[in-house]
């Protein structure tokens, strides 16, 4: 038997019409998802196998007709025309044919063979729509498969007509008659089908085409044909021969007529018995989209997503964090043990790299909650409404309804991240608010600025907590909006625009598979995505802290110290009996290290019994360490234990010392401080730019990096706050530094990952270093604006940061209220937002 | 009273009107409209239906208006405003659409 190649099956559709669900309902688990389902432009495929033969699957953008003024109907139609699938399925929704139709006729004009897949039969039914499945069948002469995508129904009949579709030799031929513009229609038909040049194509649907003033099919003609004038005069002839004559124009005509020509099979298709009552969702939306009621409806949803997802997110983390700790102790142990002062290379990389990914890790359970959140909105139908309300705030700041799901997903109050916001921004169909949210969802705050934002809060306005986090989640909002209609006036200004037309979807009742499924995708989509560039940064980040290393001379001194405090420890222990345990300075090093580990492992350790069984494992493996790691009343025991205490101690100074000595040589420290001389307008010192820079990987190790600049002894058990707050305040820092650093920090340009997804967004590389470059340097002058005026004027922090506050509050008010002595401007004021 | 306090903000009806200019050559022979010439969906409060005379515009957000089934003829009901009165939702058929007040301006209607 002949090698036979897969079939190639389309699904083409209208948004919403549940391509996705069947999609995944005729795959299954062998899908390749590139994107997000609704909002997707890149092609999804899998396949199935049926009778033998593997059937590809390719689910097409949704698209309400094949015209080629939308992105989504340009590659709809690309694809059909370059892969010329062996079937179409038109997935279509059941509760909606009327406007469904016009497209199943164009790809039968386009001469596939179509296969019917009415779904959501479920809801046409509880509307009270009764619709002759065998007549519609006698009427377009293509199989019609009754399905309800959301439970699977229909599966089987769906693939088998697939299949009977995929066998057959049959093409069936358009039934759409164009009336008065019929003869034009059959005449260029008649001369296409003539031409060689054609072969591949519809010559019907290429005649059609070219009378309803197709841009592409014009161009299609200039391909195709050497000289493509001939043709094309008389095409625009018989175009303004039909416009003079009837009053109308040829598109509007044919598109009346497949109107007309939908509305007359239905008519005869499908019985109303609910007619003239009012759809559940109208009545469902008389509460929801009431005027007064909406708002409120809409904070009490997005703060339940708040609670769910990031307070309880957060909740679980703390279930989860362990596992990640008890991972990194693993690693510990693995790697090659640690050195008196110094570390293998290896391990502090490896360790390193660890902590990078737990941190990235550790908001996992956070993202699962908030994307199944969003999954429900987007399922339900609420998303749209959400849209329906907002759009007005949003479009007088150049941004669009839909912009509101990517300033969601990046934590439009305290927590979420930039990435996925960026990835949700495909779904708004306006190019220029689409870029504007692109370059302005970096703004919100995503969940890695807060440990910046609290540790300073902490140390500065211990108690003003709330109102600063208030002020910094608010004002993040506020600019993000100015920054937006700053951005859309000037450098977008020249961007496409298009009209904000949008259908409101029927409430649906999510299914709990879909939700989780796509939960898991986007988390697992972040995770992908983001771990790759995080790991790979954090190499590059940890490469430039540590070389070129400490100065030699330095290096001697710190060795000479270590060995001190050593010679120290043994004589401290002189006649001690268990010095002889430890006689060896090798095995003093592997009394150190098992001694930490331990003590890491007990942090870790949730109960009692657990630090026994500790214990009990620390006595089996080195019994000899037992009287130096664990407390114990015997004499010699508390000395050793004492000494060994003191030793680790030193270690640790010594280490801190070495460490801060690194860093200030590394590479990454030159850097900070040649920055100096332009952050300090912002008072910003080199140890602030060294963190600053390395958050750039991910915002998370911005308190990491201060960590280790404001490192101290594990055993004084200083928070990180105390010891920054000391050394700060011992350098003049004051509160209203805090204020510049934390204003700078939340206009600061996105994270790596974020940046690579707005290339990815964008597909462009100008505007993924415009989106670098323009936030540091409106955050840098925000900041030194801020630093310098408010000294100046002698203002304590929480004076600043109110002021601050105030007046950008006071900048968004004037941009958003009407302006009636500018004639042009647009129309629609926003006072009632405003109030 | 409502539409009054609107209109005096410059958001009444009218708004939009002309940006998206009519058509070259583009003449309705529909006798609706020739007796009222100049009311838009934009002028329609909600709760009112109104039939659909013609569209004008052009480009893509006539194609889609065109493919969602705004077709001459039709009869379109004003649903509601948004709590911030633009945009307004539509019932046309079986579809509830939701347009900013700009676009409605450009499609021609008449009492139904």
């Amino acid at each position: 038997m002949p090698e036979r190649g897969p079939y190639l099956v389309a699904l083409a559709g209208q948004q919403n019409a549940g391509k996705s669900t069947l999609f995944n309902m005729l795959t299954g688990l062998t899908q390749h998802i590139a994107n997000y389902p609704g909002v997707t432009v890149d092609k999804k495929s899998g396949s199935y196998f049926a009778e033998g033969r593997r059937y590809e699957v390719v689910d097409l953008p949704g698209c309400y007709s094949l015209a080629a003024f939308s992105l989504e109907e340009r590659v709809a139609r690309k694809f059909l025309l370059e892969d010329r699938p062996d079937v179409v399925v038109n997935v279509i929704d059941a509760t909606n044919l009327r406007r469904s139709l016009p497209l199943t006729f164009q790809l039968l004009e386009m001469g596939f063979k179509v296969v019917i897949a009415l779904n959501m039969m479920d809801s046409a039914e509880r509307r009270g729509l009764e619709i002759d499945i065998a007549h519609l069948e006698r009427r377009l002469c293509v199989p019609v498969v009754p399905v309800v995508g959301r439970k699977g129904r229909g599966e089987a009949e769906l693939r088998a007509a697939i299949t009977k579709a995929a066998v057959s030799e049959h093409v069936t031929p358009a039934t759409l008659n164009y009336g008065s513009l019929e003869e034009a229609v059959a005449r260029f038909q008649a001369g296409i089908a003539a031409d060689a040049a054609f072969q591949d194509v519809s010559a019907r649907w290429l005649s059609v085409k070219l009378l309803e003033g197709d841009s592409e099919a014009e161009t299609f003609l200039g391909v195709r044909l050497d000289n493509p004038h001939g043709m094309l005069d008389e095409v625009y002839k018989a175009r303004d021969a039909f416009e003079a004559k009837q009053g109308l124009s040829s598109g509007d005509h044919i598109s009346g007529c497949r109107d007309r020509h939908a509305a007359e099979i239905i008519a005869a298709s499908v019985t109303d018995s609910k007619a003239g009552q009012v759809p559940v969702s109208e009545r469902i939306d008389r509460v929801l989209l009431n005027r007064f009621a909406a708002p409120l409806f809409l904070l009490a949803t997005v703060w339940a997503i708040y609670q769910l997802s990031i307070v309880q997110g957060y909740e679980l983390t703390k279930i989860t964090w362990p596992f990640l700790a008890s991972f990194r102790n693993l690693m510990a142990g693995i790697l090659p043990d640690a050195g008196f002062l110094t570390d293998p290379q290896i391990r502090s990389l490896g360790l390193w790299i660890v902590d990078s990914i737990n941190t990235l890790l550790n908001y996992v359970p956070i993202f699962l909650i908030l994307f199944a959140l969003i999954a429900i909105l987007e399922d339900s139908g609420y998303m749209a409404r959400i849209a329906f309300i907002l759009d007005r705030i949003l479009h007088r700041f150049g941004l669009h309804g839909q912009s509101t799901l990517p300033f969601i997903l990046a934590g439009v109050f305290a927590g979420g991240c930039a990435v996925p916001g960026v990835m949700a921004t495909k779904g708004i169909p306006d190019a220029r608010a689409r870029l504007a949210t692109i370059l302005t969802v970096p703004f919100m705050n995503c969940m890695a600025k807060i440990p910046l934002y609290t540790l300073l809060i902490n140390i500065y306005f211990p108690e003003a907590k709330g109102l600063m986090l208030f002020y910094l989640s608010t004002i993040t909002v506020v600019v993000a909006m100015l920054v937006a209609k700053l951005l859309t006036s000037s450098v977008l200004r020249n961007e496409e625009t298009a009209p904000f037309v949008m259908e409101l979807p029927s409430y649906h009742l999510p299914t709990l598979t879909g939700v989780a499924r796509r939960s898991f995708d986007r988390t697992w989509l972040y995770i992908k995505k983001v771990g790759t560039v995080v790991v790979a940064i954090a190499i590059v980040i940890y490469v430039l802290l540590q070389f070129p290393g400490v100065p030699a001379e330095k290096q001697l001194a710190y060795q000479a110290e270590a060995e001190a405090a050593v010679a120290q420890f043994y004589e401290t222990l002189y006649g001690n009996p268990l010095r002889a345990a430890v006689e060896d300075p090798a095995r003093l090093v592997d009394l150190i290290n098992v001694s930490s580990a331990y003590k890491a492992a007990r942090l870790n350790a949730g109960s009692k019994s657990a630090v026994e069984a500790m214990d009990v494992t620390l006595a089996e493996d080195h019994p000899d360490f037992v009287p130096f790691v664990l407390r114990s009343r015997d004499a010699d025991a508390k000395a050793a234990n004492k000494a060994l205490r003191d030793l680790s101690k030193q270690r640790s100074t010594l280490r801190r010392e070495m460490r801060s000595d690194r860093i200030e040589a590394s590479f990454l420290g030159s850097i900070g401080r040649a920055m100096e001389p332009v952050t300090q307008f912002a008072d910003f010192d080199w140890k602030i730019n060294i963190a600053l820079l390395s958050s750039f990987a991910a915002r998370e190790s911005s308190v990491a990096t201060l960590g280790v600049l404001f490192d101290q002894d594990e055993g004084e058990n200083a928070t990180l706050e105390e010891r920054m707050g000391e050394q700060q305040a011992g350098e003049g820092r004051t509160a209203v530094s805090a204020v510049a650093l934390m204003l700078f920090f939340a206009l600061y340009p996105p994270c790596l990952a974020t940046v690579i997804m707005v290339r990815v967004q964008t597909a462009s590389t100008r505007w993924m270093v415009f989106s670098i470059i323009f936030p540091t340097l409106f955050g840098l002058a925000v900041a030194s604006a801020v630093f310098t005026g408010a000294t100046a004027l002698g203002l304590t922090g929480l004076q600043t940061m109110s002021t601050v506050w105030l007046a950008a509050l006071g900048l968004l008010l004037i941009v958003a209220l009407p302006k009636p002595w500018l004639p042009d401007f647009l129309p629609g004021g926003t006072r009632e937002a405003a109030e | 009273m409502r539409r009054r306090v609107f209109q005096a903000m410059g958001l009444g009806r009218g708004n939009g009107v002309g940006r998206g200019g009519r058509q070259k050559g583009y003449r309705c022979r529909d006798a609706c409209c020739r007796e009222r010439d100049d009311i838009n969906l934009n002028d329609i409060v909600p709760g009112e239906v109104c039939r659909i005379c013609r569209l004008h515009g052009c480009g893509s957000v006539r194609q889609r208006l065109l493919d969602l089934g705004f077709q001459p003829g039709r009869e379109v009901k004003v649903v509601r405003n948004a709590p911030l009165y633009d945009p307004i939702e539509l019932q046309l058929g079986d579809s509830f659409i939701v347009l900013r007040r700009r676009e409605a301006a450009h499609i021609e209607v008449t009492h139904a």
